[in-house]
């Protein structure tokens, strides 16, 4: 079972979003910082693109090459005294999670953030059998107290403002004066570094994800700014790492390629504070560490992926920067997306790992205008992974019958060029007639959804095939039309494979 | 079957592969064995001062605060002087490091030096860094009873000797360094410790309205002692 989505009701969520002052106001910070910022550190690195295109390749080969790599690294894991663990769905993670927590009669359990163990629900999942999880990366813990999804992977509380955050804390920790003053960020960090540093104490098992598993040296690397991994990965008797199987890369070296740009995409800085490569458990004569470290890879649908076209996504490494570029992200934020990835990514990864007939809105809500992968650090081709997810569903036929029958009418008449012209050259020469006073209209049959907001202006001159065609006749340009592309430019035989899950329901899979 | 049969069999069926083809053995083996090098940005290919230059450049740019010193005798006095302009109690915990422990701690009679990990209690951490990254100003820590983990991140202030002769320029060196010393793998002590720590500045979040705020729950401040090398 993985974490309950509402991603069917995009179109809701959405509307309810673009309605929602506090969120607007979160996610015009997003649009004005971000961009920049990742635009200023990229610029100083004249060697960004060439560590791109080596970020992607060492993904790549590694996937190519995956069963292999997880060998190595297990054995390499055994030799340094640690455990592994394989859970083929989010059901069997959460139950090999909580055997360990039995065996060692946990109590409390410190996060670390991890989209992974937010995929799963494993906080939901302890909490059912008595266990306390608790979150330590502070807008984990910030979602955490408000019991939301992250709105964004790596600002999980970029939604909300300190006014809302300031009144939950006055609502948790009852423990504090009334009085207190709570008007500043750093008012608040304090609360919550004071609160959560009892809580890393008093642990007995630290849960973390992991940026990378390396196979060279049998180790699990995080990378995080506030140092809350460390303390949950260093202060329990017992460390779990939470790692999906496309986390492996091969060696040291190309932790440190992807480190490079990973960094830079996800938080404009050239290196995150804390990056640390983590290798079995505490040795002889260590005075600090776990005594128990376990690592539990996930699958939950990414081994299906590896043999289609959706392989391509697998090279994620969680940045950001394709909802940070987004513009569809900036109106509506990562709550619409309904499941724990927003954004472009969230709209590739989401139907493989809900199935497209429950996630299907996702990768419609897009304006192809391709600023994701533009700036994807791993070179993912977003936007040609939506199509398609788009191509899925309709053939499935899965979208509504008003946009089915649409498209249907769109089909006919681009299927005959000379009577889409012959149409459309006299709907045009209609509407500029029917517009010739006012030059625009405030209303018109079918376009309700776009004149609602804003005037469409009264076609002038003939279409712009027509224009085209006699530009072309002029000055010889007529070659160029025929490489525009239409459609898939990549042909069917490029189609990808079936990767959605085979039951609604994984926990009856064997 | 297994739940690790049942993800390797879908990774191979997914890959159309057995998992025994020697050719791919062979390629992954010799990745394993040979580790590449990508890119490697010119930025740290420097000679040692400039090197050096950027270290604390880039150690600064990253909220970090440097001082250079001519020996590592020197370290106890600059320990002192960091706690007295700032008005912290003569205090500090490190580990066991005999390059610390060696230190002429005696001119510094008013500091209180403890030795191990840290409980929570320690206002000051003391450590010896493995190795520095110019590039970045990315310290290299090792963890071990020579400088528990610990001291890295429950004390509000870190400080961290260097020595300018471990400064590389890029972070690759200094990891075939740490596998050059002690091996990529086998068992232990053979291979990577239990934690290398990569540290580029304090302990950071903004994850409150984008506010970027120093000390999360990490330090609140790190110090680097950088000793020798050209001025």
């Amino acid at each position: 079972m993985s974490r309950a989505a509402t991603s069917e009701k995009f179109d809701d969520n959405a509307r309810r979003a673009l309605a929602d002052p506090a969120l607007q106001g979160a996610l015009a910070f997003v649009e004005a910082n971000f961009p920049a910022r990742r635009r200023a550190v990229v610029d100083a690195l004249p060697e960004f693109d060439a560590l791109r295109d080596s970020a992607r390749d060492i993904k790549a080969h590694t996937l190519a090459h995956l069963d292999l790599y997880l060998e190595a690294w297990e054995a390499r894991v055994k030799e340094q005294g640690g455990h592994v663990h394989y859970a083929p769905t989010a059901a069997d993670a959460n139950r090999i999670v909580l055997d360990i927590c039995r065996a060692e009669n946990a109590r409390t359990v410190t996060k670390g953030k991890s989209m992974v163990g937010e995929e799963i629900g494993i906080n939901e999942h302890l909490e059912q059998h008595g266990i306390v999880p608790v979150e330590t990366d502070l807008g984990e813990y910030i979602i955490q107290i408000r019991d939301e999804l992250p709105s964004h992977i790596i600002m999980p509380a970029v939604h909300l403002n300190r006014q809302q955050i300031a009144a939950d804390f006055r609502r948790v920790h009852t423990d504090l004066p009334k009085d207190r003053d709570l008007d500043t960020a750093m008012a608040l960090l304090s609360e919550a570094r004071t609160t959560l540093r009892k809580k890393f104490l008093a642990a007995d098992v630290g849960i973390t994800g992991a940026n990378f598993l390396i196979a060279e040296t049998g180790s699990s690397v995080i990378v995080t700014n506030e140092g809350n991994g460390d303390l949950t990965c260093t202060l329990p008797r017992v460390h779990i790492v939470l790692a999906s199987i496309e986390k492996l890369v091969p060696t040291m070296e190309d932790m440190a390629q992807l480190l490079r740009v990973l960094a830079r995409s996800a938080t404009a800085q050239e290196m995150s504070v804390y990056t640390t490569i983590t290798t079995g458990p505490r040795r002889g004569e260590d005075q600090d560490g776990p005594d128990q470290y376990h690592v539990v890879i996930v699958d939950n649908g990414r081994s299906a992926m590896l043999a289609g076209e959706f392989r391509d996504m697998l090279r994620c490494i969680r940045c950001g920067a394709c909802m940070n570029h987004c513009p569809v992200y900036h109106a509506v934020g990562g709550h619409a997306y309904g499941f724990v990835y927003p954004g472009p990514m969230g709209a590739v990864l989401t139907p493989s790992l809900l199935g497209v007939d429950r996630a299907g809105r996702l990768p419609n809500a897009s304006t192809f205008c391709g600023r994701c992968e533009e700036v994807c650090p791993v070179r993912i081709p977003l936007p040609r992974l939506m199509r398609f997810w788009r191509d899925r569903e309709f053939s499935r036929q899965l979208s509504s019958p008003v946009s089915r029958a649409g498209l249907a009418a769109w089909g006919f008449f681009a299927r005959r060029p000379w009577l889409y012209g012959a149409v459309t050259g006299i709907g045009v020469r209609a509407l500029a007639w029917v517009g010739r006073a006012r030059g625009k209209f405030g209303w018109l049959p079918l376009a309700g959804g776009f004149t609602a907001t804003r005037d469409i202006a009264a076609p002038q001159g003939p279409t712009f095939q027509a224009q085209w065609r006699r530009r072309a006749g002029t000055q010889g340009v007529a070659e160029h039309a025929r490489t525009v592309p239409s459609g898939n430019p990549h042909g069917r035989g490029s189609e990808p494979q079936l990767t959605e899950p085979a039951a609604s329901d994984p926990e009856s899979r064997p | 079957m297994s739940a690790r049969d049942q993800i390797f069999g879908s990774i191979r069926r997914a890959l159309a592969v057995t998992g025994e083809e020697a050719s791919r053995k062979k390629i992954v083996a010799d990745r394993i064995a040979d580790h590449p090098r990508g890119v490697i940005p010119a930025r740290g290919q420097l000679p040692d001062a400039e090197r050096l230059a950027l270290l604390v450049g880039k150690i600064e740019a990253a909220a970090g605060s440097v001082v250079r010193l001519a020996t590592i005798e020197e370290v106890p006095a600059a320990v002192a002087d960091y706690l007295r302009t700032d008005g912290l109690p003569l205090a500090a915990r490190r580990g066991a490091d005999a390059r610390l422990a060696a230190l002429p701690w005696e001119r510094e009679p008013a500091l209180a030096v403890t030795v191990g990990a840290s409980s929570g209690d320690d206002l000051v951490g003391l450590s010896h860094a493995t190795a520095a990254v110019a590039e970045t100003g990315t310290l290299v820590l090792l963890s071990g009873p020579d400088n528990p983990t610990t001291l890295n991140f429950l004390p509000d202030h870190h400080l961290v000797v260097v020595a300018a002769a471990t400064v590389v320029g890029d972070l690759e060196t200094a990891l075939a360094r740490l596998r050059e010393e002690r091996g990529a793998g086998g068992t232990p002590p053979s291979g990577l410790p239990r934690a290398v720590h990569l540290i580029t500045g304090p302990s950071r979040t903004a994850d409150i309205e984008q506010t970027l705020i120093l000390g999360a729950h990490g330090p609140r401040r790190l110090h680097v002692m950088l000793v020798g090398g050209p001025a």
